[in-house]
């Protein structure tokens, strides 16, 4: 096909971060909403109150259409491994497709099938089996999020392989080394409050537009602090996990560590922390750096001693170590900015976010709501809809890109993996029209959210008012 | 060759039949939307009758796809990286038949919701075609270089032999899903649905004898596999012809069947013609064989383990799903549904 002096492998990893990260919208999106969705059920099936029966099924419209949309980017993971990176697909087969066949058969069909089950049993089953259905769903998600991380941490931290001699690709060695490996049980709980965080604050969200411009407010102030709730849950959750997996990284991955806290030369301890640089990954400095004493300590070690082993070092060290093997031409450095910024956008959006949470529940308590007339508040959750995508992403960029130049750490580089049979032109051609394909399904899916979310309960058939300024109530005389 | 290979080798067949079993009615239905259904309401009768399967139906291609990577990675390396922009269209049909089911039936206007009902068509349509000239595509001689990379020209993916292999897919795709709304829908459409079969069985006939045809001159099957390769053709075209005879007499269960097994044969006829070959290099040194292609013993063996015990799990609740959502739907039920939504 075309040749426009354009070679494969950086238009192949151009469309791996192009559809996993659109892909990776939806999935977060799904299991946050699929567990948010089934608590109202539950709540239901116990209380039989008719406002959770409405509440189910409102927020379900918007669950379903973030699950179809993850369903169908989800296909393109599936078959993009062969299709971009069969070199990789052959050296990893035999231990990158078990986690993956097992994905498809213990939590795809679970959460497929019965979603078919739920989705169109409403009536016919009783409230208590059909919640049941949405639990299974979830579950069924959440479990699918365990496999692929399985891939994934394989990839980070290799463990129960050996490398064929004959053929150069790895072999597993060890199934329970696999699943039992440090980084999964580090990055599994890390990624599903990261889901919970994200479906926490779209209903914590757009219950917030919805109060802001005073329709239903009381069907979204319960939708609010039920949002809010698992959003709260789930930040505290993710910086528990987030915190332990920063700690592992710096022994176990340390030139993803340092380059997330933009250290190029060691630092010694009492170790401070850098709020802001400027990094020259190619000339191994950084400029404009803003440090915070005692802090690098605090936030690492939790204690106020403690050093950092510099990226320049660790650089050395992987010379060393694998010159020989992968030639001296290896560029050890990842790029410091993205990481760097990344890791502090996701930080500091997490503590936005969890400020938010206590804010909003604390102004929408039954004792004394007042959330109707804090203006700034709703406006501020409108906005925070959107933080957990951006957080997401920007948690998958430190992990991915901090692995350069590597896909499989230490044993294959990046250029290897890449598919010698496609040509430029053909993925440049998939990389445009996956472009326009997604921003058309984006487009779609947001327009619809927004019109299920303006019809209010009365686009699920509920046609009660949920005003909690009744006329005729003491507090509306008193005023 | 081992034991585990053949049975993952089996496997694999058997999840893409199933795949092509349960959810090619579902794009049966997709295309019926504007073959069968004369007005809007027929149609969203139509897709209301897989509305509750049809993502489960979709997962056993990504099971299929995932059994492929885990106990045959060279396989599935070579064959997805080579037909890389066949992929790349089914990919971009399954994307709009998927997000078509939500969008229609968020959409606000009539004329939102036919735009949805008209990306499932296209998708119903172009799944089972470009399926079906994957699967004609990667029988044929292929030219491969030593690492099992496939440079394909144009020719090799668009032919005689995968243009026929596309439309007998999407024709029997059509059929299947015939009779599944047969099955599944009361009143007129349900009658409409096994007259207009017994009438497109008529274009069966001459396709078939052009893909023996094409067959007999593109690849090798009559040369490797004679006997399984008669046979098997013999029995589709007679489960063609009992699919056309009990959709005409109105045996609908008879008829379901007999698509289902002539999906079935095509998918066996297609495996066994390989045997023991995966993918058929024009230097015969460089074919990819179930031998070559293979996972280790170990892996093969855990993959084994986890199918034996999830795979009844599976079968149980599917059935499930399926049985306990049988009722024939008509026109009457999705007004009162309508309203309730």
């Amino acid at each position: 096909m075309l040749n426009l002096g354009l070679s494969v492998l950086p238009l192949a990893r151009i469309q791996f971060a192009e559809t996993t990260i659109f892909h990776f919208f939806f999935v977060p999106m799904s299991i946050g909403l699929a567990l948010i969705v089934a608590i109202m059920e539950t709540f239901y099936a116990v209380t039989k109150k008719p406002i959770y029966k409405t509440m189910t099924r409102f927020w379900s419209k918007i669950f379903l259409l973030s699950f179809a949309v993850g369903v169908v980017t989800g296909l393109i993971q599936e078959f993009q491994f062969g299709m971009n990176w069969s070199d990789y697909s052959r050296f990893m087969g035999d231990i990158f497709g078990a986690p993956l066949a097992i994905e498809a058969l213990l939590a795809f069909f679970l959460e497929s099938t019965f979603i078919g089950v739920w989705m169109f049993t409403w009536d016919k089953l009783k409230p208590g089996w059909h919640a049941l259905m949405i639990w299974l769903v979830f579950f069924g998600s959440a479990i699918s999020a365990l496999w692929i991380l399985a891939a994934n941490s394989f990839m980070q931290h290799p463990v129960g392989y050996r490398i064929d001699p004959k053929t150069g690709h790895a072999l597993m060695t060890s199934f329970a080394a696999i699943l039992t490996n440090k980084q999964l049980w580090y990055e599994f709980p890390h990624v599903i409050f990261g889901a919970l965080v994200t479906g926490g604050f779209i209903v914590a969200g757009a219950s917030a537009w919805m109060i802001f411009r005073k329709k239903w407010p009381e069907f979204f102030r319960k939708s609010m602090r039920i949002g809010l709730t698992v959003g709260l849950i789930a930040v505290c959750g993710s910086f528990l996990t987030g915190d332990q997996q920063m700690l592992y990284l710096s022994h176990q991955q340390p030139m993803k560590f340092a380059a997330a806290e933009g250290e190029f030369q060691n630092v010694k301890s009492p170790a401070s922390w850098t709020a802001v640089e400027i990094a020259h990954t190619n000339e191994h400095k950084a400029d404009f750096k803003i440090e915070i004493p005692y802090l690098m300590d605090i936030l690492t070690y939790h204690k106020l001693s403690g050093s950092v082993t510099g990226m320049n070092e660790t650089n050395a060290k992987l010379h060393k170590k694998w010159n020989k093997q992968f030639g001296k031409n290896m560029n050890y450095y990842p790029p410091v900015n993205t990481l760097f910024y990344s890791f502090r956008i996701m930080a500091f959006g997490a503590v936005v976010l969890a400020f938010l949470a206590i804010c909003g529940l604390w102004f929408s308590r039954k004792k004394k709501n007042t959330i109707g007339k804090q203006w700034w508040l709703t406006l501020l959750l409108t906005v925070a809809t959107f933080g957990p995508f951006i957080i997401n992403t920007c948690g998958w960029l430190v992990t991915e890109r901090g692995r350069d130049p590597w896909v499989v750490y230490g044993l294959l580089p990046i250029a290897k993996a890449v598919s010698p049979s496609t040509t430029a032109g053909s993925v440049l051609f998939t990389i445009i029209i996956y472009f326009f394909l997604f921003a058309t399904l984006g487009v779609f899916m947001f327009m619809y959210a927004r019109k299920a979310l303006y019809k209010g309960p009365e686009g699920v058939g509920d046609h009660e008012s949920y005003d909690t300024e009744d006329p005729f109530s003491k507090e509306a005389f008193e005023k | 060759m081992s034991l585990l290979q053949l049975l993952w080798y089996f496997l694999i067949g058997l999840l893409f039949a199933l795949f092509l079993i349960l959810d090619g009615a579902d794009f049966g239905a997709g295309m019926s939307t504007r073959f069968l259904a004369t007005n809007y309401d027929e149609a969203a009768l139509v897709l209301r009758t897989i509305g509750p399967h049809w993502s489960g139906n979709e997962v056993f291609l990504v099971a299929a796809g995932g059994s492929m990577f885990a106990a045959m990675p060279m396989w599935y390396a070579s064959l997805f990286s080579g037909f890389y922009l066949l992929l790349f269209f089914i990919l971009v049909a399954l994307i709009f038949r998927g997000v078509s089911f939500e969008f229609s039936e968020n959409a606000e206007t009539r004329k939102g919701r036919n735009r949805w009902m008209w990306a499932n068509f296209f998708g119903s349509v172009f799944i089972p075609f470009l399926f079906g000239m994957l699967f004609t595509d990667m029988i044929q001689r292929l030219p491969m270089d030593g690492q099992g990379n496939i440079y394909v020209s144009l020719l090799n993916v668009i032919n005689p032999l995968s243009v026929l292999g596309g439309i007998t897919l999407t024709a029997l795709c059509l059929y299947q899903g015939l009779h599944y709304i047969a099955l599944h829908t009361a009143g007129l459409i349900r009658y409409h649905a096994s007259a207009m079969a017994s009438n497109l069985y008529w274009l069966a006939y001459p396709v078939e004898i052009l893909v023996v045809i094409a067959l007999y001159f593109q690849t090798n099957f009559f040369e490797t596999h004679l006997i399984s390769t008669v046979v098997v053709l013999a029995l589709i075209v007679a489960t063609t012809i009992w699919g056309q005879i009990t959709s005409a007499t109105g045996h609908e269960v008879q008829a379901y069947l007999a698509s289902t097994s002539t999906i079935a044969l095509l998918v066996i006829l297609i495996f066994v013609g390989l045997f023991p070959n995966l993918l058929n290099a024009e230097n015969p040194a460089h074919t990819i064989s179930i031998v070559n292609a293979s996972s280790s013993p170990y892996t093969l063996v855990v993959m084994t383990i986890v199918a034996c015990i999830l795979l009844p799990i599976i079968a149980i609740y599917f059935t499930w799903s399926y049985i306990s959502q049988f009722h024939r739907i008509s026109l009457k039920d999705m007004e009162d549904t309508n309203s309730g939504y």
